[in-house]
């Protein structure tokens, strides 16, 4: 089907002068190269993010420590939380979407390879906005300063009269001008999904990967619009002398929570959904087994997208809401239990029976299954809204949302860039570094996030820059601080790796790791191209049949 | 029969080795953990006081005995949900690992079972109709209690950083530490706070007593408690509030009945004049320190800032930042950012005498 390709002229690229090529990664709509722009970006993100944390964890690593002011902290903890939600887990997720969707599905490129460029580029000055707010952030005031209001940003924190200066001002700018790229890339992921697939690939025959992308799209459409809304509207309360939320006049602080959390529950799937496409595509390859029940794992992923929008109260048990209005977003809560459970089942499912090659990307994926196993499961204890009374606003949902952000989804993402690294860049990465990074990285995540549950549970609120002695926290803190630099040093063996594998990588061929979908039956890296002829499918795994012609899959499906 | 003694033997040998090694790995773990806390432990010396711990698992209120009952239902299923899915996934992997010598051949594709997909649908279904009726149940008996005739009403506004507390029905005013009568069952005396915010969003947290309840501007939010062992219970504001939302702290002091009573006529008493400080009177009086505060039965009627009647009755200062000692007091003001930075009181900037004389007269407010 594909080791064709095409002449497009003899230039060699390492040949061209460094100017010229960096001028095309700029001016590029290639999916490929904008979704390996936005991968880098994030990355970049990841580890001024990661710096954020350090330090707050160096703070808190005894009580009453003076390591950091509490001006700084909060500020520490504002970008720490906007950083990793928009400037580095979501670009990292659309990375991959942009660069595997249109190979999945058989196409050259996104169905609107401008929108893509525009969407990408709208991420990154956000990003740079918010960080201008260091140096900018107070105007002509001072040397500048950080926003300091949380990653929710709660009103009247937000209000003029208790946010002097323009920090705020950076923070709404940021998610509003990144909030335009991420409905962007959303609008392109459905379009090129639903119009671009290759002949004999009917929605029934698409990859997870393209199905659950599909579902993600539709929900930054419809989450994404109430944040940039609600951005507007904060916009007007502090520039235009508008009250929405400016509560000294009459405004209301709990509209902004609805609205935050509309977006802001659907989020957490916007960011999960992707890292379940990832699981779902690697489980299958190293078990070399199919999908346990693909109908089920669509619909379960359907039914997530639309309870995602019917629960974000529960992030507000605490404001003060009736008792049936609490019981409504109890019951909402438990039962999208039900969709997300059903996917754990079927990976197991896909696993039971097959033969599981424990290379590095299934090492992630099962870190993924089990950790993702417990973030559920502390869901559940924080849905139940007299549970969540004493859990929520303390340690443990801080360690709640990790287990379901690191433990989960960076799990699934490091899995995916061990995966697709071959594909992306043409060579392996380093199987022992690989395997190193993976033990560093599991000892840091559970040393740092089992052992934050329990100052939660012993009372320890979140967002504190120090503690009281005698309170029992002293002991959790400090070793949830020894587990920061363990995730650091995995961190620093990932970086390079992927700079060591670059260069010196065994060379990957179109297809390591017997894979069946295609993406493998190009060449790594792909041609501009991606396919020099249109490839034509006949099941789900259209490289089972190809390998298989004795048994192929169409038979069936 | 040879050839098979020897394969046996083999995979014998084989299967050893990897016993050995994953009983490495598990040894190497489960010596991990335990050294990071005996480390961990010689930092610092003796545990501490647990009855200063204010943990969710020991309650000593009604509203939070419900929740930790809820809360040991939850954690059971929970349980079992993990014991049975974990089993799962760490038999999947020791099981159906690809061994050393495998044939190369794929193993049977098996695309799904309609049977196991129904079975794994409805079990969850059941679990979850237990969970949100038991919860339903808790949620009403906490929010819908009613309110008895004994009950004690207390008004908590949240400050940046610090706490209000009235007492509307005993005329009461103070900060930072409620004082609250012990309940009994056969004669039950709850108290019924009523949150409100005179700024930010903040939240009132006892883990002891009750689960946290917002203090929102332009609402009033309700919980109340009931507590039956006297003794001082600790918690602090858990909804970020600002700068020092870390200092914010609350001290909720449980009475028995007589010590309350006894408590309510002290804090009712007017300030004696006192001409031994007169001095210190005439500089809160004649500064900013009357802007925000207020002495009872004096010119000063502030109220941005604690009511300072009865300052020396209670244990701390600045929201439980510091034991209110005669030098953590001159220290607070002569410069409050020694104590609690980012806090709203401004250093008055007065010279060593005027600052004894206030601290004198501030000792006399009891």
């Amino acid at each position: 089907m594909s080791s064709e390709s095409i002449a497009l002229g003899t230039v060699i690229e390492s040949a061209r002068p460094i100017g010229e090529r960096l001028h095309d990664w700029v001016v590029t709509v290639d999916h490929k190269k904008l979704g390996i722009l936005y991968i880098l970006y994030a990355l970049f993100f990841l580890v001024v993010a990661g710096i954020e944390a350090i330090i707050m964890r160096i703070q808190l690593i005894v009580p009453h420590n003076h390591f950091v002011s509490p001006q700084t902290f909060n500020r520490m903890m504002t970008m720490h939380g906007t950083t990793m939600i928009f400037f580095m887990v979501m670009p990292i997720l659309f990375g991959f979407g942009t660069y595997l969707i249109p190979l999945m599905i058989g196409a050259r490129d996104m169905a609107f390879p401008r929108l893509n460029a525009f969407s990408f580029w709208m991420t990154a000055f956000g990003g740079l906005l918010l960080y201008f707010s260091f140096i900018g952030g107070n105007g002509l005031y001072g040397a500048g300063t950080a926003p300091d209001v949380g990653w929710w940003a709660y009103a009247p924190l937000t209000s003029r009269a208790f946010s002097v200066g323009h920090s705020t001002d950076f923070w709404t700018l940021a998610l509003l001008v990144s909030g335009i790229g991420s409905i962007g890339a959303g609008v392109n992921f459905i379009a090129t999904i639903l119009c671009m697939r290759c002949p004999g690939m009917t929605l029934g025959k698409m990859p997870l990967l393209a199905w659950l992308n599909l579902v993600v799209g539709g929900m930054v459409i419809f989450c994404i619009s109430p944040l940039t809304a609600a951005q507007i509207m904060l916009c007007i309360d502090r520039y235009l002398g508008g009250h929405f939320f400016d509560t000294q006049a009459g405004g209301s602080a709990v509209l902004w929570m609805h609205f935050f959390w509309i977006f802001g529950h659907p989020e957490v799937y916007i960011l999960v959904v992707p890292a379940f496409a990832f699981v779902s595509e690697i489980v299958p390859v190293f078990s070399r087994k199919p999908i346990f029940g693909y109908p089920i794992m669509v619909a379960a992923t359907i039914a997530i997208g639309f309870i995602s929008f019917s629960v974000w109260a529960h992030h507000m048990f605490t404001v003060g809401m009736s008792a049936y209005g609490n019981s409504f977003f109890v019951f909402t809560t438990v039962a999208i239990a039900v969709p997300t459970g059903i996917k754990i089942f079927n990976w197991l499912g896909t696993m039971w029976g097959g033969k599981i090659l424990l290379r590095v990307p299934m090492l992630f994926c099962i870190g993924f299954l089990f950790q993702f196993l417990i973030a559920g499961l502390t869901g559940i204890m924080l849905g139940t809204a007299p549970f969540n009374w004493q859990l929520s606003g303390s340690y443990f949902v801080v360690a709640h949302f990790h287990y379901v952000i690191v433990g989960g989804i960076v799990f699934a993402l490091f899995g995916a860039f061990y995966y697709w690294y071959p594909k992306m860049s043409g060579r392996m990465c380093n199987e022992t570094l690989g395997k190193w990074h993976f033990w560093l990285f599991l000892i840091g995540f559970h040393l740092t996030f089992d052992f934050m549950h329990i100052p939660g549970i012993l009372g320890m609120p979140r967002r504190i820059y120090t503690y009281e002695p005698g309170r029992g926290w002293e002991l959790w803190n400090l070793i949830v601080t020894i587990g920061a630099f363990f995730q650091a040093a995995a961190i620093l063996v990932f970086v390079v790796n992927l700079l060591w594998s670059l260069r010196k990588g065994e060379p990957a061929g179109n297809d390591p790791w017997d894979a069946w979908t295609l993406e493998w039956s190009t060449s790594s890296p792909p041609p501009d191209y991606d396919f020099a002829t249109t490839p034509v499918v006949r099941s789900r795994r259209p490289l089972w049949d190809l390998k298989h012609p004795e048994d192929p899959d169409w038979k069936y499906e | 029969m040879r050839k098979a003694s020897t394969a046996d033997a083999d995979s014998e040998v084989r299967q050893a080795r990897q016993v050995r090694s994953l009983a490495r790995e598990v040894a190497a773990i489960a010596a991990l953990l335990p050294g990071v806390l005996l480390a961990a432990t010689l930092c610092f010396g003796a545990p501490a006081d647990p009855s200063q711990i204010p943990s969710i698992f020991r309650p000593q209120s009604t509203p939070a005995n419900s929740i930790l009952h809820l809360s040991l239902l939850v954690l059971a299923i929970t349980g079992a949900i993990f014991a049975v899915v974990f089993s799962l996934l760490a038999y999947s992997v020791r099981k159906f690992r690809q061994r050393d010598g495998d044939d190369g051949r794929e193993p049977a594709q098996v695309y799904g079972s309609n049977q196991v997909e129904l079975a794994w649908t409805v079990i969850p279904i059941l679990i979850v109709l237990v969970l949100f009726l038991a919860t339903a149940r808790v949620i009403h008996s906490i929010q819908d209690a009613p309110k008895p005739a004994g009950a004690i009403e207390v008004i908590a506004i949240g400050h940046q950083f610090w706490w209000e507390f009235r007492y509307p029905t005993l005329g009461v005013v103070t900060a930072n530490e409620l004082h609250v009568p012990a309940s009994n069952p056969a004669n039950s005396t709850p108290t019924f706070l009523t949150l409100l915010s005179a700024d930010t969003d903040h939240s009132f947290w006892v883990p002891q007593l009750a689960g946290k309840t917002d203090l929102i501007p332009n609402r009033s939010n309700h919980i109340w408690i009931d507590p039956q062992e006297t003794g001082v219970y600790l918690g602090q504001c858990a909804q970020y509030c600002g700068t020092q939302h870390a200092k914010m702290l609350l001290r909720v002091y449980v009475d028995s009945p007589q010590q309350f009573d006894e408590w309510v006529r002290e804090q009712k008493r007017l300030w004696v004049s006192n001409d031994t400080v007169a001095e210190g009177r005439r500089i809160f009086e004649t500064t900013a320190c009357v802007n925000c505060h207020a002495v009872a039965g004096t010119v000063a009627d502030g109220r941005f800032g604690p009511d300072l009647t009865h300052l020396m009755s209670r244990d701390t200062i600045a929201a439980g930042a510091a034991p209110n000692t005669r030098e953590n007091l001159r220290a607070w003001i002569e410069q409050p950012d020694s104590i609690k930075p980012g806090s709203l009181m401004p250093a008055m900037q007065l010279n060593e005498k005027d600052l004894e004389a206030l601290t004198d007269y501030l000792e006399t407010l009891r």
